[in-house]
């Protein structure tokens, strides 16, 4: 059972909104890097965020650019799922690549700061601020099975090879 | 059933009966990464335990982002691609070889095969029949050491094209139309597949252009059939032999159909923050802009200069507008400078950079000032993409970047040629 605040995005946040091409030069400094974690869309975000958090999004969250260093950043900051409406495709592979669980939901209903459970093997949320239950979509299995083990290196460490 | 383009190729290279919607695991003819997705991948490589490349003249590393680099951070970024490839024999295309994606087109990319790339815009070999999409470094570090990936074969959008251009109207045009209908988002993991009679009058470069930013529309691959323009375009490359004809059978299923008249299209401009925000150009007369970009994988091949050069031609910049040109390969370079259109640009008030990408992603050369605004023929326009989130990034073509140098404002470009 995952637990934490929710904090609210709006629709069409790109990888440039997470972590700019300004910043390329931090990349091989990931802690720097994550400093930045999401400031042209909300500078205030990574000082605020703590770990267990939620990203909650709009629709076609992480639109753009194939620069892993996205998910990898949120993943730092202490978030453990983001709730979307959806999610862009490179983004989506990227985070479940990296063990950071992406659950497709309506998330209208859901409002900034509130405390949120995910039950990640019912594929359930629940917004204790609101007294209300949602559910997400299941993963394809070939990506249940990458998050499963943590990510895609682990995974392919255990299996050698991709299993579907 | 018949198969769509994506269906057939993703069939070959899995030796599966691969239908929309399945997932296969394929083998991939061409896995690479650029500068600043490389470092990343070589970690992961690394941490994998993997010592060798399933093979090396199946991978490429591309130094085109930081090219050359501006700080000491991405320059030992560098120095840690150019030791993984002395270790592993993994070909290297070193600061000015050119835009990853250009060389991808011009060298190494083949009708039919399957190309993984660390860079979203991997998509643009599309155009050459190559079932080719970006994903990120952990996905082709895997690629790297195993040479195959899985994949979701992709419902696919069918886009009919007829009738031709008129003047002043491109590729660019149609593409941005195009993102506009579909939203930024109405082809996230769904292919793109172009046909139509309106295709013969598209040169190579055109479909480039437009596969380029099937992304933009969230696709996974942007698929064109191969012809005699895609045959006659690998022969000018020097690579006659990896042409191969290739078409969706003809009874395929798609998801919809897109009907466009090349003929009805006018020139278009992506407003901020956001690429299907789209405005005929005319519409945005007297919005001031500061920079004027011309380049990338987008927009930065021959032609492109060629349409820039023949309409600033005797002219001069605007004085308040900067024009910043940035050939794709040293190969568009050296052509563009054999045809005098660097002559031409330069004589109009431009600076012409190395060949990279550098500007578009706002990693350095062309950064904008807070409150400017600047005319690209780049691919995106997200806040703070030219690297100063309080700057303003419209996209069009080369002829409406060319116009707006000129006048200073964003122009449609029929009204100076």
């Amino acid at each position: 059972m995952l637990k934490g605040r929710a904090f609210k995005f709006g629709d069409n946040i790109s990888t440039d909104h997470i972590t700019p091409g300004r910043l390329a030069h931090l990349r091989s400094n990931l802690p720097e890097l994550a400093k930045h974690v999401l400031e042209d869309a909300d500078p205030t975000f990574a000082s605020r965020v703590k770990a267990g958090d939620f990203i909650v999004a709009g629709s076609n969250f992480g639109l753009g650019s194939s620069r892993e260093h996205a998910p990898l950043v949120i993943k730092m900051a202490g978030v453990s799922a983001i709730l979307a409406k959806s999610v862009a495709r490179i983004f989506f592979r990227n985070a479940i690549n990296l063990g950071l669980p992406v659950l497709i939901c309506d998330t209208d209903g859901i409002n900034d700061g509130d405390e949120l459970e995910v039950d990640l093997s019912k594929g359930t949320v629940n917004d204790i601020s609101k007294g209300q239950k949602l559910t997400f979509g299941r993963l394809p299995d070939v990506m249940l099975k990458i998050l499963d083990e943590g990510g895609l290196l682990p995974y392919i460490q255990k299996y050698g090879d991709f299993k579907l | 059933m018949g198969k769509t383009l994506a269906e057939k190729i993703l069939s070959k290279k899995s030796a599966s009966d691969a239908c929309a919607g399945d997932i296969v695991i394929a083998r991939v003819d061409l896995s690479f990464v650029q500068d600043t997705t490389g470092p990343l991948t070589v970690r992961q490589f690394q941490s994998g335990s993997f010592e060798r490349l399933a093979d090396p003249e199946k991978t490429a590393l591309f130094f085109d982002h930081a090219a050359p680099s501006p700080n000491r951070q991405l320059s030992n970024d560098h120095l840690l691609l150019r030791q993984f490839a002395r270790e592993t024999g993994c070909p290297k295309y070193d600061v000015g070889s050119g835009v990853c994606h250009q060389v991808v087109a011009e060298a190494l990319a083949r009708p039919g095969d399957v190309v993984v790339g660390a860079d979203s815009h991997t998509v643009t070999a599309g155009a050459l029949g190559a079932f080719a999409t970006g994903m990120g470094s952990s996905d082709v570090a895997i690629v790297f050491a195993l040479g195959k990936t899985w994949l979701r074969v992709p419902e696919s959008i069918k886009i009919t094209l007829s009738g031709k251009f008129s003047r002043g109207v491109g590729a660019k045009d149609l593409v941005l139309q195009l993102i506009g209908i579909v939203g930024a988002d109405g082809a996230t993991y769904k292919a793109l597949e172009f046909g139509g009679s309106g295709l013969a009058n598209l040169n190579m470069s055109d479909r480039f252009t437009i596969a380029n930013m099937a992304v933009e529309a969230g696709a996974k691959v942007g698929l064109f059939p191969t012809d005699k323009v895609a045959q006659d375009y690998l022969r000018s490359q020097g690579r006659p032999d990896h042409y191969q004809p290739l078409a969706a059978d003809d009874d395929a299923s798609y998801e919809k159909t897109i009907n466009i008249d090349l003929g009805a299209l006018e020139p278009m401009v992506a407003k901020p923050h956001q690429v299907d925000n789209v405005a005929p150009a005319r519409e945005l007369k007297g919005t001031k802009i500061e920079q004027v970009f011309i380049g990338t994988c987008t927009n930065g091949r021959l032609e492109d200069l060629a349409i820039a050069a023949g309409i600033l031609k005797g002219k001069r910049r605007h004085p308040e507008t900067r024009l910043i040109v940035a050939p794709a390969s040293p190969k568009v370079l050296l052509e563009a400078i054999g045809a005098g259109y660097i002559k031409t640009l330069v004589e109009a008030g431009a600076i012409i950079l190395p060949p990279g990408c550098g500007a578009c992603l706002g990693l350095h050369q062309g950064v904008l000032a807070d409150g400017e605004s600047c005319l690209s023929t780049a691919n995106r326009n997200f806040k703070g993409r030219m690297g100063n989130p309080e700057a303003f990034i419209y996209l069009g073509s080369p002829a409406t970047a060319a116009a707006t140098a000129i006048t200073g404002q964003i122009t449609d470009p029929r009204e100076v040629m």
